[in-house]
């Protein structure tokens, strides 16, 4: 059976949605975690959580103040931001909807259900109070819906464009918030080692869940080049941009395999790949890290849009 | 208003399809089964079998409410039902092939040209058209109701777009899982085999076009479609493709959907969307919904539209009086199904006998449907019935009316027990290389005691139709 270029795009978008919603629910977390301690200085935590999350013009164009309140209830809750956790479910649920007949019945449950009890959840303010318990639910229900895609889903094109909407905003969402925090891992400042520094590092690790899985990796210690490593280079680690990259060059190579044809796309990936799998820390800091992720969270947007091109999301394509 | 319940007659008997039934719910603990009535309702919800209200915030999804008490026919009943269920489709076929061609029943005097002419549900651009397989209305909805054991109505034929299949199915799905034991008890034929008939009716009427197996797309306006639910469970049951306007081009003479590996033509369109909206270079030149050129090709053979454009104008309740006389014309026997007595208040001595017992009967519009823009004589107030009346007098032409009939009941499942309620019934029917009516169909109900309106979109709810092998 044909696939739909509209039904590409809504699976597409329906997983960079999901994917988005447990981002910004981690994000948060993150950003309880430091301004519990009240060691966070310059700058402000709940600033940098908005900057993480690309949404900080809309909030300032909304609010003056960086309450927590006001930060959790804009991320969480708005529907007039478009990555909120709410509106994020939102939008993955009627891209679902849309593209209902690609799903097996156990996908379209676990997205329609976690849609209704977030919903519900997130219907009012969410205090300082409630936030890791909901933290919790959005990851719980995430996982429902990541367990159904993975045991009922069949291995073709429908799986390869779901996971290459996933894994292209998960790359964009690791980067985002390694550039925020890229000061804090250059040398002048990684040589310091201060205990705000070490609360700011394990900050930067929880927010893509991987406190103790570095731990694992490498030594207990927080060095800024392990950091890195791990959140760029490192392809045992499931948020970082190179084993990301392996799955979209896998999915892209998939697709070319099934329609017997080689889209421009996949060589747009494989040298995206390239350059991670070519690259070491050091070259990455001596190069400037800022400038590497910067241009890495364009490349990984133009990507993006090239696989919509190839593979006729929008008409007239 | 004393109404014939399908279960218990007036002396208490419980009547024979639902012998087996009763004695079950009689060994159930009520307040047991109301737990079950939430799970159902939990299960539609996860499943997101909803439905959308018109004029309503876009999110508001309703659910139908679900009762759980089945409505049962025995194999009799049913047998007879089909039989002049079948006569009726085949007729209206006829009927649709003529009003396009040649137009004999105008001809002949039995049908006045006055209802054809200036009916904006005639379209001009089918005269002289025939369809793959010959074939006009492919899907149709009868609607049916009873008022006493032997005596049943067609209220409306619904050869447009008839919907609320999939819930027929839904809701013997539900009650599979709710209740097993029911359907070790009784001999229940399935329903469940619709999809695939409707997958095979449509694949016999490929147009001349078509080379091998024949490629099949639903057409829905999109998802803020009430009945989007409806038009991706037939296309997901179906294995088709579901398609909305901005999928497909016209492509060296077919209508070709975007896939991601280029363009594909398409056979077999089963559009869920109104004539008015499907080919904007024809007709509404604004719709945002339909296929540009898509007329043209159906017409040079490159594709096939199920139902056809212009079937609409059988859905006219004015035509619909007519319908006794459409049958024996087309098939040159009595109508088996009786139709509702009509008056046609285009006819000023049926407009005077309407206005004069507005309380008593209901008036409906002749292009209406879902319940919107009628009056129920016995349940309205003074006020409405005078502004009704100013309406009808403005635009008689524009109205029928039809006695109050006394609608069956159906017990539902209260808070004390069973309580009965009105219900009608709409048997789906499939037509191309032959006639397919699927043994039962969605019954509809009204929830609120002594109403008689069961339209979903004014708070009816849905029960399991069985029809039982013997």
């Amino acid at each position: 059976m044909a696939l739909l270029g509209r039904t590409a795009n809504g699976l597409f978008w329906m997983f960079r949605y999901i994917e988005r919603a447990e981002n910004t629910a981690r994000l948060l977390d993150a950003g309880q975690r430091i301004s519990l301690t009240n060691l966070s200085a310059e700058p402000d935590e709940w600033q940098s959580v908005l900057v993480s999350a690309g949404v900080e013009a809309a909030y300032n164009a909304k609010y003056d103040t960086h309450d927590p309140e006001t930060v959790i209830d804009f991320m969480l809750c708005d529907r007039d931001n478009p990555s909120s956790v709410r509106a994020s479910l939102e939008t993955a649920r009627t891209n679902g909807r849309m593209v209902r007949t690609a799903l097996t019945r156990e996908v379209w449950e676990a997205v329609n259900e976690s849609w209704l009890v977030i919903q519900r959840r997130l219907s009012g303010r969410i205090s300082p109070r409630e936030l890791p318990a909901v933290i919790d639910l959005v990851k719980r229900q995430g996982a429902l819906i990541r367990g159904a895609f993975q045991t009922t889903m069949l291995r073709n094109e429908i799986f390869d464009f779901c996971n290459l909407g996933a894994f292209i905003e998960r790359a964009d969402n690791t980067a985002r918030i390694l550039d925020v925090k890229y000061w804090l891992l250059l040398p002048e400042h990684s040589q310091v080692g201060s205990a705000l520094d070490d609360f700011q590092w394990r900050s930067i690790l929880r927010s893509v869940s991987a406190h103790r899985s570095y731990a694992w990796e490498y030594d207990g210690e927080y060095r800024a080049v392990n950091i890195i490593d791990f959140l760029m280079l490192n392809r045992r680690m499931p948020r970082s941009l190179a084993y990301c990259y392996t799955f979209i060059e896998e999915s892209l190579k998939y697709l070319d395999r099934n329609y017997e044809t080689r889209q421009p796309c996949f060589e747009t990936a494989a040298s995206l790949n390239e350059r991670l799998s070519g690259s070491s820390v050091r070259q990455i800091i001596d190069g400037g890290l800022h400038e590497f992720l910067e241009s890495f969270i364009r490349d990984n947007n133009r990507l993006a849009q090239e696989i919509g091109q190839n593979y006729r999301f929008y008409p007239g394509a | 208003m004393n109404s014939f319940d399908e279960m218990l007659l007036a002396n208490g008997e419980v009547r024979e399809p639902y012998a087996r039934f009763h004695e079950w719910f009689r060994e159930q603990d009520t307040e047991a089964l109301g737990e079950k009535a939430g799970e159902a309702e939990a299960f539609f919800r996860r499943t997101g079998i909803t439905f959308n209200v018109y004029g309503q915030d876009e999110a508001a999804e309703r659910l139908i409410p679900f009762d759980l008490v089945p409505r049962i026919m025995a194999k009799a009943e049913w047998d007879n039902l089909a039989d002049g269920i079948e006569q009726r489709v085949v007729a209206l076929n006829a009927f649709l092939d003529d009003l396009y061609h040649d137009q004999e029943i105008i001809k002949a005097g039995i049908l006045p040209e006055r209802l054809i002419a200036g009916n904006e549900a005639f379209l001009p651009q089918m005269q002289g058209f025939r369809p793959p397989g010959g074939v006009y209305t492919h899907i149709i909805g009868t609607d049916i109701v009873r008022c006493a054991e032997n005596e049943f109505y067609v209220l409306e034929d619904n050869a447009r777009t008839p919907s609320g299949v999939s819930y027929m199915i839904e809701n013997r799905e539900t009650m599979m899982q709710m209740f097993p034991e029911l359907f070790a008890q009784n001999r229940v034929r399935p329903v469940e085999s619709y999809p695939h008939h409707l997958r095979r009716s449509l694949a016999a009427v490929a147009p001349p076009a078509c080379e091998g197996t024949p490629t099949i797309a639903v057409l829905t306006p999109g998802i803020y479609n009430s009945a989007f639910f409806e038009h991706a469970f037939l296309a997901d049951q179906m294995g088709v493709e579901l398609i909305e306007g901005s999928d497909v081009s016209l492509i060296d003479g077919r209508i070709q959907m975007r896939t991601t590996e280029g363009y594909k033509p398409i056979d077999v369109i089963y559009r869920r969307v109104d004539d008015d909206f499907l080919d904007p270079k024809v007709f509404n030149p604004a719709s945002m919904l339909g296929i540009p050129g898509i007329m043209e090709v159906y017409k040079n053979g490159g594709i096939t539209i199920a139902n056809a454009p212009g079937t609409g104008i059988s859905d006219d309740k004015a035509i619909y009086s007519y319908m006794p006389e459409i049958v024996e014309f087309y098939t040159g026997e009595k109508a088996k199904l009786q139709n509702v007595p009509t008056w046609r208040c285009a006819e000023d001595d049926s407009l005077k006998y309407v206005l004069e017992h507005l309380e008593e009967l209901v008036v409906k519009e002749v292009h209406g449907s879902g319940g919107y823009g009628m009056l129920v004589g016995p349940t309205s107030t003074r006020e409405e019935r005078e502004i009704f009346a100013e309406k009808l007098k403005k635009r008689p032409s524009n109205y029928i009316a039809q006695p109050t009939l006394a609608l069956s009941t159906v017990p539902i499942l209260v808070d004390g027990g069973l309580a009965p309620r009105h219900v009608d019934l709409r048997p789906f029917v499939l037509v191309s290389d032959k006639v397919r009516i699927i043994p039962g169909g969605l019954t509809r109900v009204a929830l609120k005691e002594g109403s008689l309106v069961v339209n979903s979109s004014q708070g009816g709810g849905t029960k399991d139709t069985w029809v039982l092998r013997d």
